[in-house]
């Protein structure tokens, strides 16, 4: 055997190294969907940075991210604009892979943390913290962290009777969000109208006035979970032959699950305290990553990418439409997604899977 | 294509159940190596729950299960993966998914993180596709196949898994009568060509003894009577597991036990024979 070889077959490109010691196949269509997903996301990013109240030629914005430009576009560009930008580009890939990971492991399109109660609960701890009062020294990207947390501790251990199910996830989670979602309304019908102005605007994600500080948390967490995430790839694609098929396959399906679970909620945590709740990306993004990279399941790199495209275009054309209402990303993709998830209703309907 | 010798599964004062029944109550059984194995019996008297234990799908309430003399339990479970393959009854396939790639899931239990597609998977892979008849549909969908090939495509990917024992629950359900003997040839392949160890559940007494060797008769959770089928399959026998009233004969082809049901209405018929 040579000491490396590459060869294609069946729409996979395998690859052995060192006589075998390494080997592995990288499927041929998701990994070009994965490629021009990535040059529209840098493009999506680039021009995010040319946005604002001076505006800045794509070529001396680009510049200016690798450091070179005349003084004041670099301070535009590195300072003011590229925490938005890499707000958005990070907020986006965590929900993708959030929603890609929970749909696989559920067998369920409609399961992603706006589903299954992980966003809801952020919302309900941030408006209490405002409301309530105690949200000035708690922080608001702790208290949505916290909230969506502790939101998913709550799911798991409703759902863990039996083994903590697809279904069972997704029908415990959808009965924390009508509860998170009463309490919140309830906090807010209590609340003074400068609180209440506060929460709402919180309640719907934005990438207005982000800065280095939600930056940091949100991509040295990512630095942790993206890794883990695709190391426990591989029990998703046993897990998604449903529960015995599973174990006799030599999947520890309850840790897996668990280690799933956990960084899936991890994930849409962080990015919900960078941004707040920016809906439909986590729902919407894998299924469209999953229809280009013409898969059984969503791919975990093509889902992070759709994701992070998903919320930069949507940054973008809200500022682009009503440049001077400063319109929260989260209006844009909620409009936008909505759409799309009823198309995916109905198709869910017409192949019978319904899920 | 498997790795090791005849592997022995038995179970020891195996008792199982769901919550507050009682499926199987203390059952001693030795799994012939190299042999194939039915388990029959009425509905519900606990012949899924024991093939389940049997590959540690479903813990046990008291007694064990032993793999080479080990606790199937205590034993990592990618390793009972490599020894102990198991078909649960009508598995359902991702929408979208091809032949191919269910069948190299079935590979998984060989693969680390850095060893994802060694030459060893690739040939094991084809071998199970060849074998099944299923090389030519590996690019379909498995949703877009029909019933018998759909079962032959699991099947494959039970076989890609590569292990000594493989464990079948009603591998013919859904099927018509072609494609259920076109499996039970398959499985009977497996068995004469490769030496595996085969047990299946299935509901079929004269399908059972034409194509098993050991006969596992239960009855609300017990074993009845276990053995050849051309010793075990008698009217009594049936009487007793199935409470039915038939006549034995014997199968023009195999000459093996056939049963023949007599049923209310045909009861007449036998007594003016008799």
């Amino acid at each position: 055997m040579a000491l490396v070889e590459v060869s294609a077959r069946r729409g996979h490109a395998a690859y052995r190294l060192g006589r075998g010691v390494v080997s592995g196949r990288v499927p041929v269509r998701p990994a070009l969907a994965a490629v021009v997903l990535a040059v529209a996301t840098f493009g999506a990013f680039a021009v995010s940075l040319t946005v604002g109240d001076l505006p800045i030629p794509l070529a001396d914005a680009v510049a200016a991210l690798f450091g070179s430009g005349d003084a004041a576009t670099l301070l535009v560009v590195r300072e003011l604009r590229l925490p938005r930008a890499l707000t958005g580009l990070l907020v986006g890939a965590a929900f993708g892979l959030s929603g890609a990971v929970l749909q696989t492991m559920t067998r369920n399109p409609l399961a992603s943390p706006d589903m299954i109660g992980v966003i809801a609960g952020a919302q309900t701890a941030v408006v209490a913290g405002i409301v309530l009062g105690f949200g000035a020294g708690v922080g608001t990207q702790s208290l949505g962290l916290l909230g969506a947390l502790l939101t998913g501790v709550v799911v798991y251990l409703l759902s863990a009777g039996r083994g903590a199910t697809g279904y069972r996830i997704v029908l415990v989670g959808v009965g924390i969000t009508w509860m998170c979602t009463s309490a919140t309304d309830y906090l807010l019908a209590r609340a003074m109208p400068y609180e209440a102005a506060r929460a709402v605007g919180w309640l719907v994600g934005s990438l207005n006035e982000r800065g280095w500080e939600h930056v940091r948390p949100l991509g040295l967490a990512m630095a942790v979970l993206v890794p883990t995430v695709l190391m426990l790839g591989r029990w998703l694609g046993t897990l998604q032959l449903g529960e015995q098929v599973a174990v006799g396959l030599g999947t520890p399906v309850r840790a897996a699950r668990l280690a799933l679970l956990g960084a899936a909620v991890a994930l849409a945590a962080f990015g919900t305290a960078a941004a707040g709740p920016v809906l439909f990306v986590a729902l919407v993004g894998p299924q469209i990553a999953q229809r280009l990279a013409g898969r059984p399941a969503p791919p975990l790199v093509g889902s992070a990418l759709t994701g992070a495209l998903l919320l930069l275009t949507g940054d973008l054309l809200a500022r682009h439409v009503l440049p001077d209402e400063h319109l929260p990303v989260g209006v844009v993709t909620g409009v936008l997604g909505a759409p799309v998830l009823l198309w995916l209703l109905t198709r869910a309907n017409r192949t019978g899977s319904g899920g | 294509m498997t790795e090791h010798g005849p592997i022995e599964l038995r179970a020891e004062g195996l008792t199982l159940g769901y919550e507050d029944r009682t499926v199987i109550d203390d059952l001693d059984l030795v799994v012939p190596p190299g042999r194939i194995t039915a388990i029959v019996g009425a509905n519900a008297c606990g012949k899924s729950t024991l093939l389940q234990a049997l590959a540690r799908l479903l813990g046990a309430r008291a007694g064990t299960v032993l793999l080479d003399g080990q606790s199937i339990h205590r034993m990592p479970t990618r390793q009972v993966a490599r020894r102990v393959g198991i078909l649960p009854q009508s598995p359902v396939a991702p929408v979208g998914i091809t032949v191919a790639d269910l069948v190299t899931r079935g590979r998984s239990p060989h693969q680390t993180w850095w060893r994802q597609w060694s030459a060893a998977d690739e040939q094991a892979v084809t071998a199970a596709l060849t074998a099944t008849g299923m090389l030519e549909h590996a690019e379909r969908p498995v949703d877009a196949l029909s019933g018998g090939q759909r079962q032959r495509a699991w099947i494959a990917m039970a076989i890609a898994q590569g292990t000594p024992v493989l464990l079948l629950d009603e591998p013919t359900t859904y099927l018509d009568l072609a494609h259920q003997i076109d499996v039970l040839d398959l499985v009977m392949d497996l068995n004469r060509t490769e030496g595996r160890t085969v047990v299946m559940v299935l509901h079929d007494l004269n399908q059972a003894s034409r194509y098993a060797d050991h006969l596992v008769a239960l009855k609300a959770g017990r074993i009845v009577r276990q053995g050849p089928p051309s010793t075990v399959v008698t009217a009594e026998l049936v009487e007793e597991v199935f409470d039915l009233d038939c006549h034995v004969g014997t199968d023009p082809v195999t000459d093996t036990p056939m049963i023949t049901p007599i049923g209310r209405h045909h009861r007449a018929a036998r007594l003016a024979l008799s």
